[in-house]
Order: structure tokens, then sequence, then C-alpha cells
């Protein structure tokens, strides 16, 4: 199945902003993100769709991954 | 006069109507009380100035205040208020600003200034030390904050700290700020307006002294204790030094809560070309922090020979994918022009925003615009155009530098505004964040993200992730938001320390400078005291409290697209909530039985 990761501030560098991953079914994110070589510690912000996720969760195919690390303000 | 730790011990009061200049003591008894800045500068403005006053009226004061901790080691130890009533919202305003203005006022020893009356002629307050005294500022008068500031540094030396105003302050803007170090801006509710109102150009300080600590080794290890957290935290250590606070473009958007095309829309699909990540790759040349603060989120750019400081999120947004705008380039010189003519970031792009959805409804038409470039969604060139004829309040940028309630109401549709209480809010929808828009509608000085940041909770999970579709506990959490930012603000620290510091981190701080005991809980309880003596005084300026509300486009049209679609704010359902978390009536007025828990009765 595919799974679209978004990536942002810091987690891009060395791995691109927008990645299409081929993943098999019963993927987790926290597989996903092993793959992928980023530490579940760097993760502040995990979205899957838009909406607050957890790495347990399993991705469903055309779902879209957006995981960013410690950032905020205002 | 007895020793003061933390404190000067003394206030100026200038009237400009007389051409007077006292130094009072300062009341130790209201500084214990409401700590300090936003506190004691609300305490101040409650004493003195009639809520129902015309805030453009001479009768109106406008107070510069600084907190116990401005000037001193801590860190972020900075900050400094201005405190008035505000010609935008009729509400009280306080106004908050970095920079170094205000460690420099503290430094020439004193805790605030008092201005009251009105000059006939343009005047500027010079301030170096002891000596103090009002100015002809004819030679600065007309021009922008840059060109004024340098003016100052010819004639007093480069290390002079400025405060003015720009030439829509002069012309009294309703959403005109103070700018101070050039970059930085007491920017919002238009206390820009006040100033001059008054006639008063610039406050021009320089200070050679220090503030006095009360036990220098509590002092240190607090400092250290704060520094440590604040380097170990993610967002004050990592996220904010190196993308500043632009870095939200890219979190608010995928969320589906990055109000697009004044707030029709909640998902800006070219987020990423006006991101802090593309900020920090093309355009940003330096960092600019302010007085000792270890995050330094502060940027400076640079596009097309134009350069200065920012942009922050806020104005991104704003100029941003709030006008449809995908030209970074652009929203840089929009910020510059702002900080340039003295306008609030917030207010200006939100208001532009407003008058585009009016020209793409026919309110405003084609022979308004007199030339200007269009104002359609999009239109990179538009967003600064509009922002110089705003600052120069010339034509349709007249209306429009009144803000976007009146703009709108002027062409009978008022809901077009996307404000509280007339002032703009900022740049999350809170149709997607339940906590937010509560904050928003309940805010003391109307729509502002800074009175409470629930983002944080909601979006960064920091202290803790709380589902931002929920209304459950939202108000109880706002209410604690709101009480521990005004302490915060009270003490003169910046608010960026809180995604990292504790209450008893800010309580460790101020009882090592000021010899105070105050626990953590103690200390958050006195931003609950701010917070209801600022609701009485809008309460006692006629603020009804049916004005604690959201446009009516944020309860009843749901998000149409994105992440966040099918959501409205549900404000029918928190608002009660926090009135009884507030200890307040039903109808959002405070009990009596609350205002003598927090030593508030004689207000009432």
């Amino acid at each position: 199945m595919n799974i679209t990761v978004k990536l942002f501030a810091t987690l891009r560098e060395g791995r691109g902003k927008i990645l299409e991953m081929e993943c098999k079914e019963g993927t987790r994110i926290r597989d996903i993100l092993h793959d992928l070589k980023i530490e579940e510690k760097e993760v502040a912000i995990l979205l899957k769709n838009g909406i607050s996720s957890k790495m347990d969760v399993v991705p469903s195919c055309g779902d879209y991954l957006s995981i960013f690390p410690p950032v905020g303000g205002g | 006069m007895q020793n003061y730790f933390g404190y000067q011990g003394t206030v100026l009061r200038v009237n400009l109507t007389e051409k007077t200049i006292k130094k009072e003591e300062l009341n130790l008894d209201d500084a214990l009380k409401f700590i300090g800045g936003r506190g004691l500068g609300t305490k101040i403005l409650m004493d003195e100035v009639d809520p129902k006053t015309d805030a453009l009226s001479t009768e109106n004061k406008l107070i510069f205040a600084t907190g116990p901790l401005t000037g001193t080691s801590t860190p972020t130890g900075g900050r400094y208020m201005v405190i008035t009533k505000s010609p935008l919202t009729g509400t009280v305003a306080c106004s908050n600003s970095g920079g170094y203005w205000g460690a420099e006022f503290k430094f020439a020893g004193y805790d605030a200034v008092i201005i009251e009356g009105k000059s006939e002629e343009p005047v500027y307050l010079n301030i170096a030390d002891d000596i103090v005294e009002i100015k002809d500022a004819s030679f600065v008068w007309g021009k922008t904050a840059g060109e004024t500031t340098a003016a100052f540094e010819e004639v007093y030396g480069k290390k002079v700290r400025v405060a003015t105003i720009g030439p829509a302050g002069e012309r009294l803007s309703k959403i005109s700020g103070i700018m101070n170090d050039r970059g930085r801006a007491a920017g919002r509710s238009g206390v820009g307006a006040v100033m001059g109102s008054k006639n008063l150009k610039a406050i021009v300080v320089r200070g050679t002294g220090k503030v006095n600590v009360n036990d220098a080794l509590k002092l240190k290890e607090a400092f250290s204790k704060s520094m440590a957290k604040i380097r170990e935290n993610g967002v004050t250590g990592q996220g904010l030094p190196t993308y500043g606070s632009a870095v939200l473009v890219n979190i608010i958007n995928e969320n589906g809560v990055l109000p697009t095309n004044n707030f029709q829309e909640s998902y800006f699909d070219k987020a990423d070309e006006i991101s802090g990540e593309t900020l920090a790759e093309k355009f940003m040349k330096k960092k600019d922090p302010c007085y000792r603060c270890p995050i330094g989120c502060g940027r400076y750019c640079e596009v097309d020979g134009i350069e200065g400081s920012g942009p922050e999120y806020e104005t991104i947004w704003g100029f941003g994918s709030d006008c449809g705008v995908s030209d970074l380039g652009a929203i840089i010189k929009a910020n510059y022009w702002c900080n340039e003519y003295g306008l609030d970031t917030i207010s200006a792009s939100a208001t532009i925003a407003a008058a585009m959805e009016l020209y793409q409804k026919g309110y405003i038409k084609k022979e308004d615009l007199e030339g200007a470039p269009e104002l359609i969604w999009g239109n990179a060139e538009a967003v600064v155009e509009w922002t110089k004829l705003m600052g120069q309040v010339k034509g349709l940028g007249a209306k429009m530098a009144e803000g976007s309630y009146r703009l709108c109401e002027s062409y009978g549709v008022p809901e077009l505004s996307m404000s509280v209480k007339k002032q703009e809010m900022p740049a999350y929808d809170p149709r997607g964040i339940q906590g937010i828009g509560l904050n928003y509608a309940t805010s003391n000085r109307g729509g502002c993200h800074v009175r409470g940041y629930m983002i944080s909770p909601e979006i960064l999970s920091l202290p803790q992730g709380l589902d931002r579709f929920a209304t459950d506990e939202k108000a109880e959490w706002t209410k604690i938001f709101q009480d521990f930012t005004a302490s915060i603000d009270a003490v003169g620290l910046c608010l960026f320390t809180s995604f990292a510091m504790g209450a008893d981190d800010y309580a460790d701080l101020y009882n090592s400078i000021c010899g105070t005991k105050l626990t953590g809980n103690e200390f958050i309880e006195i931003g609950d005291r701010i917070w209801n003596l600022e609701r009485l005084y809008n309460l006692k300026a006629g603020i009804d409290p049916s004005e604690d509300t959201l446009p009516k486009r944020l309860l009843e049209e749901p998000i149409s697209a994105g992440p966040s679609t099918g959501h409205v704010n549900k404000l029918s359902v928190t608002l009660p909530q926090y009135y009884k978390a507030r200890g307040w009536t039903e109808k959002g007025i405070p009990t009596e039985e609350k205002l003598t828990l927090l030593g508030l009765e004689a207000f009432k």
C-alpha cells in the first residue's frame, strides 16, 4: 500500500520534503519512521491525515503522515 | 527612600499639557499585589482613567511599565508593556514588547512612566538616568520609525534606545503600534494612536544603573535551573532558535487550521512557499534576538534591498494565506512597511484580507482603489502597496487604517471582519481548535493569541496534548493559561519561556530577585487577580459580556476543506463552563465572593 510521508523542519535534512512510501499491510507508523531512520524521540507532532495520531497506529493505503520535530512559536 | 529589590522604586509622571515631570515613589503594596508591567499598569489605569473616557482624548493616559525582572539577568528579562484604554476595542489595552528599550528604561532608574494630557506641538521625551526632559520633536514628526530612530542616534549616539510611533500613529490609525529598537513592537490595540493623540513622537532612553537583587545566590540557582530547561526543551532549545515562530506555518496548515482568504478557508495549498523552512532557506540574513534571550527566535531578513526584523509567524499568515498570497518576498516587504509606518502587522494584514473579501463581494468597487493594485486574493503587490496606503492613512487606506471592523461596518457588513471586540484575530482557525476560540472570545483586549496560548496544548502537545476538537476541560485550561500568562507578562519575561518553564520556575526567579516568598500557585493566582481587574475595567467601560463571542462565520459555517472539515467553534458549550471556572455569574460578571477572594472588592 502507498503512504505519503510529509517531513518538516530539521527532519527534512537528508530525507526530503514529501516521500511516497510503499508499505506492507499492517505496517505501523513506528515501522515507517524506523525505515526513515527517524528516532521516536525526535518526533514531537505526529499527524495522520491532519489529525493527531500515535506510533502504534496502522495507516491505510492512501493515508498521509505529517511529522514535526519539537517546534512552536506564535 | 527604602531599598528596593527588583523594582527601581520610582514612577515617572509626565504631563504634556502642563509640561511637568514628577518622580513619584512606587506604591509597593500595589507592586506586591499586581507584580508590575501589565498588572501594575492596569491598576494605575483603573485608579486614574475613567473607563468611559474617549481613548483618544486628553483624559486617557499612556503607561509604559516594566516588570521587576526587566533589566535583570533572568532569561528574556527585557520586556515592557504599554497600558492604556484602547481606541480600537474600547477595552483595556496592554501591548507587550521585547527588544532592548525596556531594560534600558529600567537602567535609567524607573519602573514605569505615566504620560498624561496632550502637547500642543509634537514633542519627545528624553530620559538619560536622572535627566528627564520634554523636547521639540518637529524634526522627526512625519518620519518613519527607522528614520526617527536613526535621527535620535545622530543626536544622542548609537547607544540610545528609542520607542517611537510612525506616521500611522501620528495620524491616529486605530491599528497603529509603538516601535522600539526599529523592529520590535508594542503592536496591538492601537496604542500608537494614543501616543499620537498626545503629540508624543518618541521616548528616547539611556540608562547606566542596574537592578538590585535580593538574593544573588538564590538567583544564580534559579537562573541555572531555568536556563537548563530552556536549553533542553525541544521548542525553546532547537525549534524556535532554528526557524523562529514562522515554523508554525506548516504545522498549523497540516492541521487544517491556517485561516485562508479571510477565514473563508482553513487550508492553504501553497503554505510551504511561505513557511519558516523557506524563510530560513531563502531570506534569512541573521538572527535578531532580544535582550538576554537564550532562545533568539527573532529573524532578520532581506529581499530586493529591503531588510529588517521579522517577519513573525502571525505576520506571514496575515499577509500570506489570509490574503491568499504565496510570495514570501512580498510578505517581508509588507512587514517592513508595517514596522516603518508603525502598524500592527496582525491587524493591518487581516484588514487587507477583509478588504479583499469586500472587493470579492462587490462592496469595494474598482474605482474606489484609485489606481492602487487590485484587492484580489493572491495579489502580492496589493499587500505591499495597501500596507503603505494604510500607513500613510490615504484614500481608501485611511478607512482601512481604522481596522477591519470599522471598514466592514462602513459597508454594512461588520460580520465580514474577522475580529473579536473589534480587534483582528490571529493565525489559528478556532473552528478546528476549540480552546483557542474560547480564548479569543474572552480575551480582555479582544482577538488575541497571547492572552492564553491554547495552541500549546491543543496543537503542540505542551505541556500535554489535548484533543483540539473536544470541548471538555477547555474552559479550565483556558483560564489557567490566561492567568499564568498575565503573571509572566507582569514580571517582564517573554511568554515563549513558558514552553519550557513552569510556575515554580518563575516564582523562584521572582522570589530571589524581589525577596518575596510566592509558591508557583500563588504566582498564577496573581494572574487571576490581574485578569479580573482587566475584566472589571472592561465592564465599567461598557463592554457587555455579549461581546465575548466570535464572528458568525466561525460559529455557523463549517470548515469546507482540509483536515478540519466539518467543524465549527462550539462557544455556546465552552463559554458557560468558562464563566463558571472563573467564578463569575452565568452572565459573565465576577461575583463579590470572587472579588473578595482576590482582594479586588474595592473595584466592583
